[in-house]
């Protein structure tokens, strides 16, 4: 699992990613009551705004760690947004997306790497 | 000076607590060329009494409605306002708190929100509506905005019986947000053309019932070309006492409905304060603008209300929000809320009934002056073609004491509609009233 | 993702317990415990008796619907409704309303019968202009005092509200630039510690926001507004007095600044109220600034609005305001509704009317009570209670900017809360059991834990000095370990703390017959 500096978390399984927003950052949300993933077939780049999360307290954009199309969304989370709270770095995740190039991925932060960039937030 | 409880005493013993030489010390970051040492070129104070008189005074060199034969409608109505409705939204716990962030102490104004949001949702038969919006005419234009958010096209198309005032608001403001405004020429019953221009760009159609001439429109094959086509439906009503006997937006497949909430509850105020209604299908719900308020539980699992989905607004989601709204009408909801509480569904039909037996009264003294009556189906206002300019007319029978409704030129000159008269009939309208009308038509117009 | 935390976090701590004694039916002695209308079972039932319809609705068969499913109430019934929710709510006719930014001020009562008069609340929009001299003339005079008051030369009387306003002066800016061929101009800057319309209203109307860096004193930086004013550069949108409530000391040079770089000066002035009658926003070179009728000029808050937003203009922006406005005519007063004759620059029309009116005559006849010496006093004793304010509590809790006097409001960060277990929600809320109601929270978002205390001048010292006592009184309590009486509270209200996640994620904004679910939903871990 990779994570970027704007708390998005990404795994990736052949050329599929899977993205989320990370437990450090479904913490800081507080309680989630709901989500807007990115429809399926829409394309984005690295950086691009793909998702909304909104909790009672704050409304944030979630930006796509990696470019790709999207293949598949999590449809859970428009009936129950807490999952993102309850699992985040799992049964929690946004999108699937196929990856345009796995090279984005391995520039990533590795799991060590994101707690150390934490510690200095 | 009444309204300034310290005394001189006073505040010299409070400079000394804050460790001031004077009150210029506390103004002392204002840059020094911009201190106003001298009192501005404006009158001194003034007790109560001589306000009251400048005021009536003022008050006075105006002809108000209530003061003879009136006809004026095209977006604001002459109705009767139970005196229940302005004793209680006179009441300090309602006039005199603000927007309620503070919920535990705020649940009188909630309440009543959550009220309001029930009744304006029953009315336009659709499933939510927000907390109330400025008035009818900015409800649209956010309508409109909304229809972008949710569809991600641009385009916006106004129908031709939209009120022109609404049409240049939304031109206005959506146009500012980067929209595509398509306005149809004046027509009087022509809510269907709208159809002819959806294209796959649409975001919405814009059309009205009854509209800015008084047509009713059935507009359900309107929601099923839009629909089809993947826009959005939003319908306007100026009148919302004919909620009370037409069909509701919701059930002829509206998908927004704005309406203009003055006629219930409301006065005139000529042009201000009024309170839009704002409703939607649930599924649409989180696009929606303006504050919501919404049921909960508190600590001890009691029922309460609180404003929600506020992350949708501009004090949270700053440059992202839905809308840059903050303020909302919420005196004049509370208005709206009590006197359709005092009428409830019954009394509704009724007065909407009692409406447009008024206005088939009008429809046949007008005729029988020998003037033809272009609206074809109507609710209290109908449409009027008079020899010459509607506005000398109106003009001229402000002679006879009658103030003769709008005519169509005042709101839309460019129309090539100068001989168009817009009358207007409510429960206030009497029977003297409709004659006094005939009788100075029949004078002025030489029959 | 964007980190994001602004606001007020919400939900609440179910276990702690209330007073003990409870009465059988949940009435607490004065406090009724009222349901909601579609609950009082009048659903055949009203409350108006009118006339018979003469004629019937066979005119308009197939466009009819059935009844109408909501409930009317008697008039007695309503009555009791309605007053028995109204004694829920805080009020400033019952005490102190500390809202900084919102400027909660007596509203006196000569306004409110003026507005009901039948020459102002009894005139449609439409009758003609030679039947409405008496309102067109108010219309004019109230300008002529808001254009004298600010030093500029016109003023912009239909936006409905502060924010109304902010768009308004936008659009005239937008305007200005187009007609000098700067359309290129798409960029605004706005400080961080701006008002949440500022920058949703820049982005409405097109434009990308930047924000300008605050310096440690709490101002504007002048460095970091130089650096980021050019070429791409539409407005700047600065309050002033700024939202912690300090006068902007640069101001002459931040105008000049905005000016040198062919940018116009939006100031957002929703804290006029600390400098009426004593500083002209025209002699601080601004271009653009909306007057919130409902903060300075007493207009009631009603509970979340109307409002009412004119935008004084500068001469430059002047050509440019929207539709309708009053001119004088020979034979009396007029109303330019389509200005494409008089005025072609005129960028469109923000509502359907000519403005507020009702708020106009209540602005007036406040104004009128003052004079300009009165508003003069109401800008420094609002100042004085302020900073009186400001020096009482400043032994107990920290002030976010202790150097030199603040301006209509004082803020307070949290550090002096560390330790305690308490955070400004808390203290906030305890605010509720001693009579009062809260300041504003969390608001500017530059100061952490933020407690903004606006008094306005229509407080008494006594007031003033009962507020005081009390927050010293908690601010000890606090600190001496005594944590149940905050985050418990408030215990005394009519409700306690509301379930804001609850209300979220399954939103439920209209009546349905089922209660709503009695277990209030798991929290996440924080």
């Amino acid at each position: 699992m990779r994570f970027t500096k704007d708390h998005e978390w990404v795994t990736l399984e052949g050329d599929i990613a899977t993205i989320g927003i990370s437990a450090h950052a479904a913490e800081q949300l507080g309680d989630v009551v709901f989500v807007e993933t990115p429809e399926v077939g829409k394309s984005f780049k690295a950086g691009d705004s793909f998702a909304v999360v909104e909790s009672v307290k704050a409304a944030s954009d979630v930006y796509a760690p990696i470019s790709g199309e999207v293949v598949d969304a999590n449809t859970v989370l428009g009936d129950a947004p807490e999952t993102v709270n309850a699992d985040p770095e799992n049964g929690g995740w946004f999108a699937k997306v196929k990856v345009a190039d796995a090279g984005e991925y391995d520039a990533l932060m590795d799991r060590a790497a994101y707690e150390a960039f934490l510690a200095t937030q | 000076m009444r309204y300034l409880p310290l005394t001189a005493d006073d505040r010299t013993r409070m400079l000394g607590v804050i460790g001031a030489a004077d009150i210029d010390a506390l103004f002392v970051d204002v840059p020094a060329a911009a201190r106003k040492k001298d009192v501005f070129d404006l009158p001194r104070h003034a007790g109560e009494l001589e306000v009251e008189r400048e005021l009536a005074a003022l008050s006075a060199m105006s002809r108000s409605a209530g003061a003879g034969p009136f006809f004026c409608g095209a977006g604001a109505y002459r109705h009767h306002v139970p005196a229940t409705v302005d004793h209680i939204i006179q009441r300090s716990e309602f006039l005199t708190s603000y927007t309620p962030y503070q919920p535990e102490i705020a649940q009188g104004t909630l309440q009543v929100l959550f009220e309001f949001q029930t009744q304006v949702a029953a009315l336009t038969g659709l499933d939510v509506a927000n907390a109330s919006m400025y008035d009818g005419s900015t409800a649209c234009a956010e309508a409109v905005m909304m229809a972008k958010r949710v569809t991600r096209r641009e385009k916006a198309i106004l129908s031709g019986g939209l009120h022109p005032h609404y049409a240049a608001t939304t031109q206005t403001i959506a146009h500012a947000e980067g929209m595509n405004i398509v306005r149809q020429g004046a027509a009087i019953d022509a809510e269907a053309a709208v159809i002819d221009a959806i294209d796959a760009e649409t975001a919405c159609v814009v059309v009205q019932t009854p509209n800015v001439f008084g047509v009713v429109t059935d507009v359900t094959k309107i929601a099923e070309a839009a629909h089809a086509a993947g826009a959005l439906l939003i319908v306007v009503t100026t009148e919302v006492v004919s909620f009370g006997l037409l069909k509701s937006p919701g059930e002829m497949g509206a998908d927004i409905a704005v309406a203009e909430g003055q006629s219930i509850g409301n006065a005139l105020n000529y042009g201000g304060p009024y309170v839009g209604l704002f409703a939607v299908r649930e599924k649409l719900v989180r696009q929606m603008p303006g504050r919501v308020c919404g049921e909960t539980l508190d600590a001890d699992g009691r029922r309460g209300f609180v404003l929600t989905l506020s992350t949708r607004e501009q004090h949270i989601r700053r440059d992202k929000a839905t809308s840059n709204i903050c303020t909302n009408s919420g005196l004049c909801a509370l208005a709206f809320t009590i006197h359709m509480t005092l009428l409830g569904g019954a009394g509704l039909r009724q007065l909407a009934q009692v409406n447009h037996s008024r206005a088939r009264e009008l429809k046949a003294a007008v005729e029988a002056v020998g003037l033809e009556v272009l609206t074809p189906r109507f609710f209290n206002e109908i449409a009027v073609r008079v020899p010459g300019a509607a506005a000398a007319l109106v003009e001229a029978l402000l002679g006879d004491g009658v103030i003769a409704g709008v005519p169509y030129s005042r709101l839309d000159p460019h129309a090539g509609l100068d001989d168009i008269l817009l009358l207007a009939a409510t429960e206030t309208t009497t029977s003297e009233d409709i004659a006094a009308l005939s009788a100075a038509l029949i004078r002025r117009l030489g029959q | 993702m964007t980190m994001n935390a602004v606001g007020r976090p919400t939900r609440p701590e179910g276990s702690i317990e209330t007073t003990g004694f409870k009465s059988l039916t949940g009435a607490r002695a004065l406090l009724q415990d009222e349901p909601l209308i579609f609950e009082l079972g009048g659903w055949d039932k009203t409350g108006v008796d009118l006339d018979e319809a003469g004629h019937d609705a066979s005119d308009l068969s197939g466009l009819t619907r059935g009844n109408v499913p909501l409930p009317g109430l008697s008039e007695p019934e309503t009555m009791r409704h309605f007053v028995r929710l109204s004694q829920k709510n805080h009020a400033i006719d019952l005490a102190l309303y500390p809202l900084g930014s919102c400027t909660m001020k007596h509203n006196p009562r000569l306004n409110e019968k003026a507005a009901r008069m039948a020459g102002f609340a009894d005139l449609h929009p439409l009758q003609p202009v030679s039947t409405t001299q008496g309102a067109l003339e108010l219309m004019d005079r109230l300008a002529h005092w808001l254009k004298t008051l600010t030093a500029m030369p016109a003023v912009a009387m239909t936006p409905k509200a502060g924010a109304h306003g902010e768009l308004c002066g936008l659009l005239c800016i937008r305007a200005a630039h187009e007609a000098a061929g700067q359309a290129a101009r798409r960029t605004v800057l706005v400080p961080t510690s701006a008002h949440g319309t500022n920058p949703a209203t820049a982005a409405f109307v097109g434009y990308s926001v930047q924000e300008i860096a605050q310096t440690p004193d709490g101002r504007v930086d002048l460095a970091d507004l130089e650096a980021k004013l050019g070429p791409h550069v539409a407005a700047i949108m600065v309050t002033n007095p700024n939202t912690c409530g300090l006068f902007e000391r640069d101001i002459l040079e931040i105008s000049r600044l905005t000016h040198a770089a062919g940018a116009y000066f939006y100031c957002d002035g929703a804290n006029f109220n600390a400098i009426v009658g004593r500083v002209r926003p025209g002699d601080l070179g601004v271009d653009a600034m909306h007057i919130n009728l409902h903060k300075t000029f007493s207009t009631p808050h009603g509970g979340g609005g109307p409002g009412a937003g004119p935008v004084v203009l500068s001469a430059a922006l002047a050509p440019f305001a929207p539709a309708p406005w009053v001119v004088h005519g020979p034979d009396g007063l007029h109303l330019v509704e389509e200005p494409a004759a008089e005025a072609v620059q005129a960028f469109g029309r923000m509502s359907a009317f000519q403005g507020q009116m009702g708020m106009f005559v209540r602005a007036y006849a406040y104004m009128r009570s003052h004079g300009a010496d009165g508003l003069r006093q109401v800008a420094e004793d609002a100042v004085l209670n302020a900073n009186y304010i400001k020096a009482r509590l400043s032994g107990e809790m920290s002030a976010a900017f202790p150097d030199g006097p603040c301006m209509h409001e004082a803020l307070f960060d949290d550090a002096w809360l560390d330790g305690t277990g308490v955070t400004t929600l808390d203290f906030a809320k305890a605010m509720i059991d001693e009579g009062f109601h809260p300041m504003t929270m969390y608001f500017p978002l530059v100061v952490h834990g933020a407690m903004l205390i606006e008094p306005t001048e229509t407080e008494s010292k006594r007031e003033l000095d009962r507020f005081c006592d009390a927050l010293l009184a908690l601010a000890a309590a606090a600190k001496a370990g005594d944590t149940q009486r905050f985050t418990g509270a408030p215990h005394l209200a009519p409700l306690r703390r509301l379930d804001e996640t609850l209300a979220a994620r399954k939103p439920r904004l209209a009546w349905r017959p089922e209660p709503i679910s009695v277990a209030p939903t798991p929290l996440a871990a924080e």
